[in-house]
């Protein structure tokens, strides 16, 4: 069994390591142990803010704080950091194009137990439609550590998505290479595309070995930059195969499928179907039980693999 | 009236505002004069861009003409500059008063305030701080001005940076509930670098604030949220300097309610909540001038003599 490790973790780990050497605020809104931003705020405590539980505010502070020439790491849960503080990261950070990185932990169903109130499934629709916003993913502890430096190298918006649950860590941190804007073919295929966004990245990879002992031949991408969209990429493997399934766990309205849908319904139309929350409130349970029971893992694209190829 | 200073970083001449120290004189002539203008040309340009808000852009006229033209370290000719003081407008609807104040102080030609609301122009409906030379903030949306001047300051204190950072809100404007989160960070991170000025004209857009949703007592409210409050008449430059020096003299934040009048120096303007965005159309234009124009020759009689 792979090691496992929530994006959140690596996040906070690459801030306290970054911070070493590299001039940047990090702020959160009371939620620094959750979102491990707590681990740089007690490492370099003069560059880090405590909010409160003030979303709004710590978002158009951070816009102030990057009109100064420094970076701004803002983090909260997804649902209060781009929910809450949505208009905020509109008009004061993306608007003025301010250096500001909203990284946002405990996206999706997995946040588990606390229930839809605090699953945020919207938040890439949202952020994706904000001009000048960038949209991060990532899909694995080790993209994640690279994900972060690359965005401190970005001067602009950026949101970053991250999770509270412990995914496996599919990257040899030796040999990643996390390239600004360009997707990953994980694994080549000629029967279907597997267009894979964050933690779902996992899920397609175990669907290709599950379809493989049916003879099915997957292709597997890993998005982990949703905006912008390595459109080369997918309509080129669109192209080769035929069929594209996405997979994100997000609603399935306006995140990763409905990008690779406008994308390829003006370049490569091919069939696809994309797996996500289907436009439905999450409910309270354990995260591993939530992925199963909304069929957000190996067998629930396995399963629309098959569908679309009509097998 | 500007003071001389040369730069260590890329020697050009600064034509910087002079420190203030308790000898300093206040020039209040200069001052109305140039409140005068600004008054002329913030309805002017209105009046052209036939949208706008007059109201409010008369009522801060006189704060914004003393803080360009008196107290602020800026520098035309490089307007990022990383030690300058800054001025957010968080009531930022009022930026033709902004604009006006800025291209007087050499931002920008004056001829530019025409444009205003055009699509050629690099003047927006509300300030737009990647298109135009000298404004700090993007700004428009209501409440977030105040936050952005809080992150402004922090970084300075932090920094280790000597500039000020000046913010005007609207009455109404601080009905916002981010305001009030605003108020509680400035004073957690005593913000002592932070002056924030709260244009107290009574009106908004659906007509008295105490009316549409009572913000009052407003000075109670920031106090109570450990600020350092003072209120005074908002048209008066030496009021409103005495209480500014005062600000900058204490180790919390500050929030000075200046009394104004919506609408001020044009007479039919005047504490009319009607005028808040409503551009001035023929006769109201031709008279509005005339007034404004009248205001401006008295003032510079008064100046010069």
């Amino acid at each position: 069994m792979a090691e496992t490790i929530a994006t959140r973790a690596a996040y906070g780990k690459a801030l306290a390591e970054l911070g070493e050497n590299r001039m940047f605020y990090v702020m959160d809104a009371d939620l620094s142990g959750s979102t491990q931003t707590g681990v740089f705020g007690k490492k370099i405590p003069d560059r880090f803010v405590n909010c409160g539980i003030a979303e709004q505010n710590m978002v158009a502070t951070a816009a102030g704080i990057a009109s100064t020439g420094v970076p701004v790491f803002c983090s909260s849960f997804a649902m209060f950091a781009v929910g809450r503080a949505f208009e905020q990261i509109r008009n004061s950070v993306a608007y003025p194009r301010m250096n500001v990185k909203i990284c946002a932990s405990h996206a999706g169903i997995t946040v588990g137990e606390d229930g839809p109130t605090h699953q945020f499934c919207e938040d890439i629709a949202l952020m994706r439609a904000l001009p000048n916003m960038t949209v991060i993913n990532p899909a694995d502890a080790v993209e994640t550590r690279a994900a972060v430096e690359a965005m401190l190298n970005y001067d602009g918006p950026v949101y970053c998505r991250l999770g509270r649950y412990a995914v496996p860590v599919i990257f040899d941190p030796d040999d990643y290479r996390f390239e600004w804007g360009k997707g990953m073919a994980l694994a080549d295929g000629k029967d279907v595309t597997i267009v894979a966004t964050g933690i779902m990245v996992d899920a397609a990879l175990k669907a290709r070995a599950l379809l493989a002992g049916e003879g099915i031949d997957a292709a597997v991408l890993d998005i982990h930059t949703i905006k912008p969209l390595d459109g080369n990429l997918i309509a080129s493997f669109a192209a080769k195969t035929g069929a594209v399934v996405t997979v994100e766990e997000h609603t399935v309205i306006g995140g990763l499928g409905s990008a690779v849908a406008e994308l390829l319904s003006e370049t490569v139309p091919v069939k696809m179907k994309r797996v996500g929350m289907n436009d439905i409130f999450g409910k309270s349970a354990p995260a591993q039980t939530l992925l199963d029971h909304y069929r957000l893992n190996a067998a629930g694209v396995a399963d629309a693999v098959r569908t679309l190829l009509g097998k | 009236m500007y003071d001389r200073v040369r730069s260590g970083r890329n020697g050009h001449i600064r034509q910087t505002m002079p420190n203030i120290d308790a000898n300093s004189v206040l020039p209040i002539a200069e001052l109305k004069e140039k409140a005068a203008e600004i008054r002329l040309l913030a309805v002017d340009a209105v009046g052209h861009a036939k949208s706008g808000h007059p109201g409010g852009s008369l009522s801060v006229a006189d704060l914004i003409a003393y803080l360009y033209f008196y107290k602020m370290k800026v520098d035309p000719a490089d307007p990022k500059w990383p030690d300058r003081d800054r001025f957010v407008l968080s009531k930022g609807h009022c930026c033709p008063a902004l604009y006006a104040a800025l291209a007087l102080r050499g931002f920008f030609p004056v001829s530019d305030l025409n444009g205003l609301r055009t699509l050629e122009s690099h003047l927006s409906g509300h300030p737009n701080m990647l298109e135009t030379p000298g404004v700090d903030m993007s700004t428009g949306s209501l409440g977030q001005g105040i936050s952005a001047a809080n992150g402004i300051a922090l970084a300075g204190k932090r920094g280790g940076k000597s500039y000020r950072v000046y913010a005007a809100l609207g009455d109404g404007e601080i009905q916002e509930g981010e305001v009030w989160e605003a108020a509680m960070f400035a004073s957690h991170y005593k913000l002592s670098n932070l002056t924030i000025y709260v244009d107290y004209n009574h009106l908004q857009i659906d007509g008295d604030v105490r009316e549409v949703m009572n913000p009052t007592p407003i000075d109670k409210k920031f106090e109570a949220f450990g600020w350092f409050v003072q209120t005074i008449d908002g048209h008066d430059f030496r009021q409103i300097d005495e209480a500014t020096k005062r600000a900058e003299a204490d180790e919390r934040p500050s929030a000075i309610i200046m009394t104004t009048v919506k609408g001020k120096g044009v007479s039919f303007m005047e504490n009319q909540a009607g005028w808040h965005g409503k551009a001035p159309k023929g006769d109201e234009y031709e008279q509005a001038m005339r007034e404004l124009k009248d205001a401006l020759a008295r003032a510079k009689e008064e100046n010069h003599g």
